[in-house]
């Protein structure tokens, strides 16, 4: 064996062995006042035992995608292009019978709001139990005593006597694994959690997320962890793709984006946040708002708000932010930014 | 970084709002004066082409309310030959004859007065007392609520013919002013008292969702007063589902009134309405259908009319949904 | 007040001396909360209403704000620091206790020493768009509390006053016409904050201002915020979940579980000395956000979830969830008392740990 494959095998794996690969997805979302490009051009692929953070902010699009790839957008009003391939399948080219075949056993996703997520009139254990009967046609009895496997999975004290229970008799964070257990039940190659936190408290996300990474590393999934917290991120994710304006503005892993951004939107985020481990000085916050979707700023999207944009004779020929696209490109080793100036952020 | 790039920053930040489309051009207006809802709300009204068809309709048909003879062509409603009965509408008579053989049209015109009187009147009366006590029972709750909300059942347990027929036949023999006459107003009255529980329910409800949110209790922590709330805060924010059901409501309101005439309690012959009209063109109905159907056009004219003014105005004073 | 000037800096500086008044000396005593309780009772019934019980939402809160200072209080949902700050405001009644304001019991006021109290403590809400009148214009909002407070303006100048508001929020000035949903969340969180500032308060309660902002917008403003303070001399109680956010902001800080409070001190001592087990528990929960750090903090993970707090636990609220419970923690429950760690803390067994890795900053 060459060093590069022994390499390869505890890395993420190459693009041929990708359980999920994005190529160039394009969202969009045709209304009456205007076309809102949600996601513009996102890229990446995740292997068997990843976990891939995807960092933004409120209609940065990193929810939008996510949606795509689980086939759960409304088509129309939303207008998908590009390449998601689950095991080299193309996902977009398959009849609609055959992406359902997919979601569940292949990839299943959890959301943000376990409330509304979950059926008030019928007990968990029904809606757990409902994976293995529409699935896998287990019988009820068989359905059920599996469901309270997965809630003792999950961490769901006293399983046996909690599965008749109904969704509102649980706590939030109780919620929450219910919905783990109901996305994991058919042993997805993928799991997307979108939010899973945002709603919990911080003692009852830190277990959430220890459970997360727990059964990740029972079942070897690869993990999408949607999130706007750099604290999860950091925590959690091996690798993280930061989005802007419905695209990805940088990406590497997770030691090397924090320690040292290379776009000036996460050097901003970074410098943003207060942190509990350092009273800090004053903050230095990102200049304006989040663009408006329907009508985002041209060249780099971000240049409005940049602190190191160059703007017309400042800037080198064909690198003028406000004109100039930046393409998503290596700036390091392992390290992408869509940046013309990310050799001057990362102060090489 | 200075101060003054600090300064223009912040500004920047309040024209990122700009950019993404989030400000509307049409309150651009200079310092120079303050808008308020209302003045907003009338700006955005005069652009609506709706709120125009239904303004003219409605000045039409209130012109001709109180100037029938500006419209009857010359004509007398109660100058009848019965000769002419049930006669087809023809090039001299627009509308055709009535059974009795009088002009139609001026019939149909001259019956405008009172079936917007009764509309109109009773509608108000419902919105007065829909608001008045949807607006207490949900701003003040507890036992206020139990009482006027019981109280709004009681109502509601009484259909709005019955409930109007039974005061409509009482009333006579009362000493009660205007509903001892008969006329339009007492059967607007009895319209009014039997139909204004869904519109204090509508308010209730509103007002109970508005009171709760955040901006209330801010104006609270003010230390404004109930009524300073009541009318600032949980009115504007109540009352706009309650307009679109009163447009509606005069319609129905001036249809009850031909079933009360019907069963012999509302307004009689020698009183011109539309009620009425329907109501004795329906016995004809295969032989001369133009007895229905004219009186019935200018009845559906008129809620139009309102129902577009309503919708209008329901959008004007939101202000999410002006463009 | 400075001659009439023009340009924006001028405004600004005009507006500040107009805003500020005459204050008192940074330090001293303004608030004082002593024993504060607010019992919901619980009901059964629709007609004949029957009362089967309480939710202890606040029960013996103590908390002292000087003039000048941040006190952050802490806590996850359901621990009662919203009824707190609901409390302050006078929106709620106490079931017990006192809020002592510059030497005067408020919480029987009523009539027009409740509208003087309800002046000089403001409020800023979490969520920017429930906490603005839609059918309202900027204009009218900010200038609200002089309608009802007519001697804080003269009813010539208010539309100069309000627009000097809204620069110093960092809003145009010109968009006193406008209407909330014209504006994005942080842009709705300064007229909120406008708006407070109108009456000239002493102190605000800002109850999760930042929470429902984009992280990149929360950092404005909470430097608005600090800004404000030191030009204004106001004091804030800041109320919030995020251990990060209320570290940043506060002077001092105090933490709540179920009820009460469990420790209190200088941000310093409760973030690098926590000596109340959950304390320790809640910090050691928050993600940190750098990587070197990552996995060198004492990872303390709670079991169970919050009790009820219609029916809270005997002797100590945390015993139930605590890993050094004892017999005396359900018989007795634990004063806030400074037990050897330089800070109060309400626990039998209060030890100082370090749980949060600390980089030393500054």
């Amino acid at each position: 064996m060459t060093r590069s494959e022994i390499i390869s095998s505890t890395e993420p794996a190459p693009t041929g062995a990708a359980l999920l690969e994005v190529d160039d997805l394009y969202v969009e979302f045709r209304q009456r006042s205007g076309t809102v490009h949600a996601v513009n051009g996102v890229s990446y692929s995740l292997a068997p035992g990843q976990t891939l953070a995807i960092l933004g902010e409120s209609g940065s699009g990193k929810s939008v995608s996510a949606q795509a790839i689980m086939g759960i957008l409304d088509t129309p009003p939303a207008v998908i292009t590009g390449g998601i391939r689950f095991e080299g399948r193309d996902m977009l080219a398959m009849q609609p019978e055959d992406q359902r075949k997919i979601r569940g056993p292949g990839i299943s996703m959890i959301f943000q709001d376990a409330l509304s997520a979950l059926n008030p009139v019928y007990s968990v254990g029904w809606q757990i139990g409902e994976m293995f009967r529409v699935h896998q046609g287990a019988s009820r009895k068989e359905a059920k005593q599996r469901a309270i496997e997965l809630m003792d999975r999950v961490r769901i004290p006293a399983a046996a006597r909690r599965v008749n229970d109904y969704p509102h008799q649980f706590s939030g964070g109780m919620r929450q694994r219910v919905m783990i257990a109901m996305a994991i039940a058919l042993d997805p190659r993928i799991l997307i959690a979108d939010e899973p936190t945002t709603a919990l408290d911080v003692t009852v996300q830190a277990q959430v997320m220890d459970l997360l990474k727990d059964l990740q590393q029972e079942t070897g999934m690869g993990l999408i962890l949607i999130t706007h917290d750099l604290g999860v991120v950091n925590e959690v994710a091996d690798d993280v793709a930061v989005m802007y304006a419905g695209r990805i503005v940088e990406r590497g892993t997770v030691d090397d984006v924090f320690t040292r951004p290379a776009h000036p939107y996460t050097e901003g985020l970074m410098k943003s946040v207060p942190q509990v481990e350092a009273k800090g000085g004053r903050l230095q916050p990102i200049v304006g708002q989040p663009p408006n979707l329907a009508a985002i700023p041209s060249g780099c999207p971000f240049h409005p708000r940049c602190a190191h944009r160059r703007l017309g004779a400042a800037a080198a020929p064909g690198r003028e932010c406000a004109t100039d696209d930046p393409p998503l490109r290596l700036v390091a080793p392992g390290r992408e930014a869509a940046c013309h100036y990310s050799e001057e952020v990362l102060g090489v | 970084m200075t101060d003054q790039q600090q300064r223009d920053l912040l500004h920047d930040e309040v024209e990122a709002g700009t950019t993404t489309g989030l400000a509307s051009p049409s309150v651009d207006v200079t310092s120079a004066r303050q808008n308020s809802l209302w003045s907003d709300a009338w700006g955005s009204l005069r652009r609506n082409v709706l709120f125009w068809i239904g303004a003219v309709l409605t000045v039409l048909f209130a012109v001709m309310a109180v100037f029938p003879q500006l419209f009857a062509r010359g004509q007398d409603p109660r100058a009848c030959d019965l000769a002419n009965s049930k006669a087809l509408p023809s090039a001299e008579h627009w509308f055709g004859y009535d059974v009795q053989g009088c002009d139609y049209m001026a019939n149909v015109v001259y019956g405008a007065r009172n079936s917007l009187i009764i509309g109109i009147v009773a509608v108000l009366v419902v919105l007065v007392l829909g608001v008045l006590v949807g607006a207490l029972a949900g701003y003040f709750g507890g036992w206020t609520d139990g009482i006027l909300s019981r109280l709004t059942d009681v109502f509601y347990a009484l259909p709005l013919i019955l409930g109007a027929l039974v005061l409509l036949r009482v009333g006579p023999s009362t000493s009660i002013p205007i509903i001892n006459t008969r006329g339009p107003g007492a059967v607007a009255l009895a319209l009014a008292l039997f139909g204004w529980m869904t519109a204090m329910r509508l308010v209730r409800s509103q007002v109970i969702a508005v009171k709760s949110s955040d901006y209330v209790a801010a104006a609270r922590a003010m230390g404004a007063s109930n009524t300073r709330i009541l009318v600032r805060h949980i009115m504007p924010n109540a009352v706009a589902p309650v307009l679109v059901y009163t447009t509606i409501t005069i319609g129905v309101l001036i249809a009850a009134e031909a079933t009360l005439t019907y069963l012999g309690v509302g307004l009689q012959r020698p009183a011109i309405s539309w009620g009425l009209q329907i109501a004795a063109g329906q016995d004809s109905i295969r032989t001369a259908p133009h007895l229905v159907l004219f009186p019935s056009i200018v009845l559906t004219l008129t809620v139009m009319a309102f129902i577009m003014m309503g919708d209008a105005l329901r959008d004007a004073l939101d202000p999410r949904q002006r463009a | 007040m400075s001659e009439p000037t023009t340009g924006a800096t001028a405004v600004s500086t005009a507006s500040t001396a107009a805003l500020s008044g005459a204050r008192g000396a940074i330090g001293e005593t303004l608030l004082e909360i002593r024993g504060l309780q607010k019992y919901f009772p619980l009901t059964q019934g629709v007609v004949l209403q029957r009362t089967v019980g309480h939710v202890r939402a606040v029960d013996g809160v103590d908390l002292t704000l000087h003039r000048g200072e941040t006190v952050g209080l802490v806590g996850e949902s359901g621990c009662g620091k919203s009824t707190v700050s609901k409390l302050l405001v006078a929106l709620e009644k106490p079931t017990g206790g006192s809020i002592v304001y510059k030497g005067k019991d408020v919480t029987g006021l009523s009539g027009r020493a409740l509208k003087a109290y309800r002046r000089e403590v403001q409020i800023i809400f979490q969520d920017p768009y429930a906490s603005l009148n839609p059918r309202m214009t900027v204009g009218d909002i900010v200038a609200e509390g002089w309608s009802v407070h007519a001697d804080v303006a003269p009813r010539k100048g208010r539309l100069k006053r309000t627009q000097e508001l809204l620069d110093r929020v960092g809003l145009n000035p010109d968009y006193v016409n406008r209407y909330p949903h014209q504006f994005s969340g942080g842009q709705r969180q300064r007229i909120g904050i406008a708006r407070a500032l109108a009456l000239q308060p002493e102190v605000i309660v800002c109850d999760e201002p930042v929470s429902a902002l984009d992280v990149s917008v929360q950092a404005q403003v909470m430097n608005l915020l600090e800004d404000l303070q030191d030009e204004l001399g106001l004091s804030y109680l800041f109320i919030a979940h995020d251990l990060s956010v209320v570290r940043h902001i506060s002077d001092r800080v105090a933490v709540m579980y179920l009820g009460s409070i469990v420790e209190e001190g200088t941000d310093a001592q409760v973030y690098t000395q926590p000596s109340h087990p959950y304390t320790q528990a809640l910090l050691s929960s928050v993600p940190l956000h750098e990587p070197h750090l990552r996995g060198q903090k004492d990872r303390i993970l709670l079991q169970g979830d919050v009790p009820s707090p219609a029916d809270p636990p005997s002797g100590c609220r945390f015993r139930t969830r605590c890993w050094k419970a004892q017999d005396i923690c359900a018989e007795e429950a634990p004063a806030l008392v400074d037990r050897g760690q330089g800070h109060p803390a309400a626990c039998h067994f209060a030890e100082a740990r370090m749980v949060v890795p600390v980089e030393v900053a500054e």
